[in-house]
């Protein structure tokens, strides 16, 4: 739980370094906290699985391995802001604490014990977020995603609490193992306590996006600034599928049969939802959010399924998911700021990447593997992902939703590719764009991770 | 003499069934739900939102008392804190839409779009 104590205290510290007439300290000080915060997070490693604060938080190797991939997607999403000095309107050191705070909300998330701590944890989360995708102050769109994402955001959160209440009422406790023990003790369980676990998956699916609870997410990522749009998109989403992981694992696996057909359904609706709108997008931001709500229901196959081999599953598709969406919108943002400069409505359309192949043959090869990563084409980290989420569903005999997700996913093939054909066989008038050594070195990282856990998943997998 | 002793509270809510707070909560609730999905006005949603929040807080009140447990009132206290902070942001987020577009109707809001 050192995680969250130190992002706490640390990120007080980087607010009162904003109070430097110099903003220059602030990106690397974040970064050091960050480099901190995700070593600290690995010191009880080796530990048994224990609980903190009087029962209000769990941690074993699943929420550390998460709790890992979140602060390492924060990490580089962090260094790719280039410490916002290109923006005079921009406040970092509120963005920064603001993006260190959020994270103790994902953290919360993924190691609670007691629903009051999922509460607390999406809240402080998604108050954050709200903040930060209105942090263009002076841009309509990004008012306008805000004010969205946020009567969304605490609509969903009703919808949640009410349920929790529900459950409350069914179980008598929020404590995750006296619900489990209450469900398991209970052949026929309350009409309250189903209506309760449905409210409460309602609820968290609208912070996943998860169809038919998803039309906020186009115009949320689209509106928002692309730094904080990679740090939806990643860190939220993962947080939230480990909430629900945790959920339906460590308290629902007994009434397995009660939940398993709603959520299938929704599964498929995601996917098809996520891929057939994603092909008819002329911008590549807005498909980006569109190929998110598709990740999503990968994801929820995989918990639909609910294997042993789930865990480790989900695990490895979030950190091949998070490390391909952060580098694709790392190449989104050079290029959008190269050719914003001409016209802002095109800026992030695939013609921006038209002709970036010959004079960027690096951001080209970085675009390329990311976007291979998450069509899922051999050789990169997004293929295992889908492999390990396809073989826990047959598993448990989900041949139909197998058949659907693995013909979304050629689908998928289909608008990722736009992107690259782009890149390599558009003439464009891009010129060479001029990229900063650390950035160049992040992107290169990235692509690098995806090769490595291509060529190597069993690496991550034997892990967790 | 001495007058007769006042009730305790948990008796004096005890006397009123627990359906009956289910269904007025369930009704509050709906209301909300309602709200949101038909009114036009930020302000006005963004009130049925704090609406939904309180049908679950009467609910929670209503078992944790029937319960006999504190801990349904302690979140109630957690809810009623975050709101607040929630409420903070909001409430400046519409501040902000006003001053760039001097309405806060949401069918104005139309930048984004497929």
């Amino acid at each position: 739980m050192l995680p969250i104590v130190l992002l706490s205290i640390l990120g007080l510290v980087v607010l009162f370094l904003g109070f430097q007439k110099s903003k220059n300290l602030l990106l690397p000080a974040t970064l050091l906290v960050l480099a901190i915060v995700l070593v600290a997070n690995f010191l009880h490693w080796n530990d048994m699985p224990s609980l903190y604060f009087k029962n209000m938080l769990f941690e074993n190797k699943f929420t550390m391995a998460f709790s890992g991939i979140v602060i390492f997607s924060a990490f580089l999403i962090v260094a790719l802001t280039r410490g916002f000095v290109d923006d005079e309107s921009a406040q970092p050191a509120e963005y920064y604490t603001l993006m260190l705070f959020s994270l103790v909300g994902a953290v919360m998330m993924i190691g609670f014990e007691n629903l009051i701590m999922l509460f607390v944890g999406i809240e402080i989360l998604s108050v954050s977020m709200f903040i930060l995708t209105g942090s263009d102050k002076k841009n309509l769109r990004s008012n306008e995603a805000a004010l969205k994402y946020f009567l969304m955001g605490a609509f969903a959160t009703g919808i949640m609490l009410f349920g929790m209440a529900l459950l409350y009422g069914a179980t008598g406790s929020f404590n995750l193992t006296a619900i489990k023990g209450y469900v398991m003790a209970n052949n026929a369980p309350s009409a309250m306590l189903y209506v309760g676990l449905l409210m409460l998956l309602i609820g968290m699916l609208f912070k996943v996006s998860a169809a038919p609870f998803h039309f906020w997410t186009p115009d949320v990522y689209d509106g928002a600034p692309t730094i904080f749009t990679t740090y939806m998109s990643t860190i939220v989403k993962t947080a939230g599928f480990a909430a629900i992981y945790r959920l339906l694992s460590g308290s629902f696996s007994g009434i397995y049969s009660f939940w398993w057909m709603t959520l299938a359904v929704i599964t498929v609706l995601t996917l098809l939802a996520g891929n057939i709108t994603a092909v008819y997008q002329t911008s590549f931001k807005r498909m980006m959010a569109y190929s998110s709500i598709s990740h999503a229901g990968y994801l929820l196959l995989s918990l639909t399924a609910l294997t042993n081999q789930s865990q480790s599953a989900i695990v490895f598709y979030s950190l091949a998911y998070s490390i391909a969406t952060i580098s694709a919108f790392g190449v989104l943002m050079l290029v959008a700021k190269e050719t914003g400069v001409h016209s802002y409505e095109n800026a992030e359309r695939f013609e921006a990447f038209n002709g970036l192949g010959k004079k960027n043959p690096l951001l080209a090869f970085v675009l390329t593997v990311s976007m291979l990563s998450l069509a899922g084409i051999p050789l990169t980290a997004g293929f295992w992902g889908k492999f390990f989420v396809f073989s826990s569903a047959a598993d448990r005999g989900l041949t139909w939703m197998l058949v659907i997700a693995i013909l979304m996913s050629t689908v998928g093939i289909y608008y990722y590719f736009k992107a690259i054909i782009a890149a390599y066989m558009r003439e464009g008038e891009l010129s060479a764009i001029k990229v900063s050594p650390f950035y160049r070195l992040i992107l290169i990282a990235t692509t690098i991770i995806t090769l490595v856990f291509g060529l190597m998943p069993d690496f991550l997998k034997g892990l967790v | 003499m001495f007058p007769l002793a006042t009730p305790s509270i948990p008796d004096v809510v005890q006397s009123i069934p627990l359906q009956n707070y289910v269904l007025l909560a369930t009704t509050l609730f709906i209301i909300g739900i309602v709200g949101v999905l038909t009114r036009r006005n930020a302000l006005i949603i963004f009130m049925s939102i704090e609406l939904m929040l309180n049908a679950v807080n009467l609910l929670l009140i209503a078992f944790s008392t029937y319960k006999s447990d504190p801990v349904g009132q302690v979140f109630v206290f957690f809810i009623m804190a975050v709101a607040a902070a929630e409420v903070a942001v909001g409430l400046a987020i519409i501040v902000m839409i006003y001053r760039n577009t001097r309405t806060i109707d949401i069918g104005f809001l139309n930048k984004l779009k497929w």
